[in-house]
């Protein structure tokens, strides 16, 4: 039996590409090496930003700003600063735990339980997401199932399956800049395999020789919407920030 | 004919009065329990539309997809215009807004710190004077301590709530929850009393709070998620709401956005419409049964007066009346019975019935917790149907009993007539 020319064509060239799509596998770093270089670049370092989220919901758009102080991956406060009525509204990571104060009120609440899985701001990103502060490879494992191109950015497309069960979304996929080594695209998955939450990173610019990503669209697949938009305003690396920010009375 | 048989019913007691005992029973009893549970039903159309349903309701489409939910950020914008709208397009209607929203109530210490937390479900209605809400909600009776809010900020908490929580009036509960857009919402109440409805999923944890607060603690400016309506008189008219709603719905047609108002009437409100229509059902077919029964019983009495009256008959043949006459005047008599029997059980039934229906049944006592969903008070309902309803059963039981216990009319040949005036 003889296959048609076209057809012959059209087989050599799968197998072809197949071969080379191995070839390129079989040269590719260790998932978990990209994923640990990824997460050197997100950084441990103390920092101050500025940052302004837009959420596009279905009743329209709104904008929220807010100031953070970060130091490692562990704490973290944060300062509503914009629209009138969240001014004041402040949020204490400590370790595994999240309080929010509002001065309406003069409450400092735990956020805990289900209301971690609240949208913070109603935005796209919940408190779980926000309080998310391990390395990525202390709690995924990763295997490289690909090349793809975000835009114009070659990158490795990562599988990040979860170590343990307690992880928010139980399997990841990601696709890493090849060269800048940070996440362009994200889609995070339940157990189940239900997409739940999709991230796509819109620029990414050159700041104190790291990659950081300044403008990135998160979306929650399960809600309607056209997503949050995340602008990073200002970020200032290494910042001076003293001890008494990151304690309980520092929200009042 | 009939006044022949009419003397013969009235001479002959022992052939007439069992079956008009058994129709007028039975005509009695089919008023009563169909204005009762006309009553019944009614009541519940009431409490659920006080509470839940209105008699119509109106929401935002994209809300009304939800509904079960309640999902407030997709609630109704603008409602003052739209509740002036309302009124001045169905005047016959009483307009109230409403907000369900559901949350945390949190109780601090001393030092402001969480003490103890529960998850709430919460009602925001008009609570300003004049407003209908009262009544509809049956709050001033509800009340077990403390009293109503009079002031903002002001909030009424389920008395087993507020028990477990351990607070009573005057304490401050914050609520922790969502605003129309998402954000958290951490916002300071003070409780001015506690409330019983009787019904668990609410006594669990309810807060009833005027809609001006939580319009402000939601971000919900102007906004409502739905808009009740009643008929002035407090009765339900299924084809009169369901008019309403789509005269209603017909004027908001053009407007194609998904926060566009939409009316719906009661029935159209899924899970109690379809109670309805079950209980219809279930009482269509105990009608039923209770017309095979009495037709049972009246056949039984017909085949003993045909055992009795064996002798009658023989002669009538023998005479020369033929089978079909014998047998439509068996019918007729039967239906004679029928037709008094069901004027005297009718008029019996619906003396008591006007009477379950002024004074009603109070099933305070058994339920102890007075309750704004189920009425503690179940009363009877005389409809027109209940003057014609009893005649259903004792008509078409006296029928069905003599057409089948005269059957045997058919049976008894006149050749053998002699020999058996003979024995």
């Amino acid at each position: 039996m003889t296959l048609p020319v076209r057809s012959r064509v059209t087989a050599m060239a799968a197998v072809l590409s197949a071969a080379g799509l191995a070839a390129a596998l079989a040269q590719a770093p260790d998932g978990e090496a990209i994923l640990r270089r990824v997460d050197e670049n997100i950084g441990s370092d103390n920092k101050v930003t500025t940052s302004q989220m837009t959420i596009h919901a279905r009743r329209g758009s709104r904008s929220v700003r807010s100031k953070s102080w970060i130091e490692g991956r562990t704490k973290s406060f944060t300062e509503y600063l914009d629209p009138p009525r969240e001014k004041g509204t402040k949020m204490l990571k400590l370790d595994d735990q999240l309080w929010t104060y509002t001065p309406s009120s003069d409450r400092t609440i735990l956020i805990s339980g289900h209301m971690l899985r609240q949208p913070v701001m109603g935005s796209d990103l919940s408190y779980e997401d926000v309080m998310e502060d391990q390395r990525l490879v202390a709690l995924y494992r990763a295997d490289v199932i690909g090349e793809a191109k975000v835009g114009d950015r070659p990158c490795w497309v990562l599988e990040l399956t979860s170590r343990r069960e307690e992880v928010a979304y139980h399997r990841r996929k990601i696709w890493v800049d090849k060269e800048r080594e940070v996440v362009l695209r994200e889609e995070r998955f339940a157990k189940s395999g239900k997409l739940l939450k999709t991230t796509e990173v819109q620029r990414v610019e050159r700041i104190k020789d790291r990659w950081v990503s300044t403008r990135v669209v998160f979306k929650d697949a399960l809600k309607e919407g056209q997503g949050t938009e995340f602008v990073l305003e200002a970020i200032e690396f290494n910042a001076s920030i003293p001890d008494h920010l990151f304690t309980k009375a520092s929200l009042r | 004919m009939i006044r022949f048989l009419l003397k013969g019913l009235l001479r002959d007691r022992s052939r007439s009065l069992l079956p008009f005992t058994t129709v007028v029973l039975g005509s009695m009893l089919t008023v009563i329990g169909f204005s009762w549970i006309n009553g019944a039903i009614s009541s519940m159309i009431e409490s659920g539309a006080r509470f839940s349903t209105g008699h119509v309701k109106v929401m935002s489409r994209a809300y009304a997809r939800e509904a079960d939910q309640a999902p407030n950020d997709l609630a109704l914008a603008g409602s003052g215009s739209l509740l002036a709208e309302l009124a001045r397009d169905h005047p016959d209607l009483v307009w109230t807004p409403r907000i369900k929203f559901g949350g945390l109530i949190d109780i601090p210490d001393e030092n402001g710190e969480t003490r103890v937390q529960g998850p709430a479900a919460g009602l925001a209605v008009d609570l300003a004077p004049g407003s209908p809400e009262r009544g509809l909600l049956n709050l001033d009776r509800a009340v077990v301590r403390g009293r109503l809010p009079e002031h903002p900020r002001e909030i009424l908490l389920s008395d087993g709530f507020a028990t477990r929580l351990g607070i009573g009036p005057g304490a401050t509960a914050t609520f922790i929850g969502a605003t129309m857009y998402g954000s958290l919402v951490v916002h300071n109440f003070v409780v001015s009393g506690t409330i019983r409805f009787g019904v668990t999923a609410m006594d669990r944890g309810a807060i009833v709070a005027d809609i001006r607060d939580v319009r402000t603690a939601l971000d919900m400016e102007d906004g409502t998620g739905e808009i009740l309506g009643f008929f002035r008189d407090s009765i339900y008219r299924r084809e009169q709401a369901a008019g309403v709603a789509a005269a209603f719905n017909r004027r908001h047609a053009a407007d194609k956005d998904e926060f566009a108002p939409e009316m719906v009437s009661l029935h159209q409100q899924s899970s109690l419409a379809q109670t309805l229509d079950f209980a219809t059902q279930i009482y269509s077919l105990l009608l039923l049964a209770f017309i095979l029964v009495m037709s049972i019983v009246l056949w039984n009495a017909g085949l003993m007066s045909s055992l009795r009256r064996y002798g009658e008959f023989g002669i009538r043949l023998a005479l020369g009346e033929d089978h079909g006459r014998l047998y439509r005047s068996l019918i007729a008599e039967g239906i004679l019975i029928g037709l008094v029997g069901s004027i005297v059980g009718t008029a019996l039934g619906l003396g008591v019935s006007y009477y379950l229906q002024e004074k009603g049944f109070n099933l305070g006592s058994m339920l102890r917790n007075a309750s704004i969903i189920v009425t503690d008070v179940l009363r009877a309902r005389v409809t027109p149907v209940s003057f014609v309803i009893g005649f259903v059963p004792g008509l078409a039981a006296t029928f069905l009993g003599k057409a089948v216990s005269g059957i045997g009319i058919y049976r008894r040949q006149t050749s053998t007539l002699a020999k058996e005036f003979e024995a």
